[in-house]
């Protein structure tokens, strides 16, 4: 079913806060992964159990996936009122920019050419979906 | 520069990653374009949605999405994980044209080709960044680069790895 499309302000709006609510959360969720080292190395020692048990102790953990889940609604909220052929592409491809962006100032990760490059790309693809 | 290459199994789980997520998605459009429009006035009924059959198995397959995705975030850069799974893409647009019968423009298919090819490029480079700390590790012994599914036996002491076998 192909929904009627929406005004381009409030369809940008809806894109806008499922990708800052889901940058804040997976740059939590990924600091907080990162705190505690490979999974599979703690369940090789520790068992599954004990996975899990590293991952819920992790206050920073929560926070991430406070604000995955306030994005998770907003994602339904959108998909009620535009076609997911627009909304995933291009929450996913944003995300990745800002998530690029958050990244390399929050997490010190290594955004080299190669991967910004890759961003600029992404850029011109969600431009190509949005048109 | 030498950097960790990911084992068949981590492979998997970006695989994983990348599949269970637009399918999820697409579970969840699907869902949510057979119920009455929702407005802001009354987001309770958001909540209902999440118990009709379509949210639910979208909702199941995404929480398969999220087990996998932590395990990725345990030992890859999350700039990496994100492109390296970014092929969903092309996957959701294949499920909108021919399940969900939604139009999708030669523009479109443009888009989605240059998100793929930018991910792609993302995808050959290291999967997780290089700190001073495990430069140090790797000097002194108590870590290695190279393939991660070509590790020798690590240094560990007998405790630990007693710890590690099936009781």
């Amino acid at each position: 079913m192909t929904l009627p499309y929406p005004n381009p302000w409030a369809a940008a709006a809806m894109i806008a806060a499922i990708v800052l609510l889901s940058t804040t959360g997976e740059v939590l969720t990924a600091a907080a992964m990162k705190s505690f080292g490979d999974l599979d190395d703690i369940r090789a020692h520790s068992g599954l159990k004990g996975a899990i048990r590293a991952v819920l102790t992790c206050p920073l953990f929560f926070a991430g996936v406070s604000f995955l889940a306030l994005a998770f609604f907003s994602l339904l909220f959108a998909l009620n009122h535009l076609n997911l052929s627009l909304v995933a592409p291009a929450s996913a491809s944003l995300t990745l920019v800002t998530n690029a962006i958050a990244g390399k100032i929050f997490l010190k990760e290594n955004v080299d050419r190669r991967r910004w490059s890759a961003a600029v790309l992404v850029c011109i693809g969600v431009y190509f979906l949005a048109h | 520069m030498p950097h960790p290459r990911l084992s068949p199994r981590q492979y998997m789980i970006l695989l994983l990653v990348a599949i269970c997520a637009p399918l999820g998605d697409s579970c969840l459009s699907r869902g949510m374009t057979t119920l009455p429009a929702i407005s802001l006035a009354h987001p309770a009924t958001l909540i209902a949605a999440v118990f009709t059959p379509w949210i639910a198995l979208g909702i199941a397959l995404l929480i398969g999405f999220f087990a996998s995705y932590l395990t990725a975030l345990s030992w890859a850069d999350l700039t990496y994980v994100l492109p390296a799974t970014a092929f969903g893409n092309v996957i959701v647009a294949l499920l909108s044209r021919f399940w969900l019968q939604e139009p999708i423009s030669i523009q479109r298919w443009t888009g989605i080709a240059l998100i793929t090819l930018g991910v792609s490029f993302v995808a050959q480079g290291p999967s997780l960044t290089e700190r001073p700390v495990d430069k140090l590790l790797v000097a002194s012994g108590l870590a290695i680069e190279g393939p991660l599914d070509q590790v020798p036996e690590p240094a560990v002491s007998g405790a630990i790895r007693e710890e590690a076998q099936p009781r």
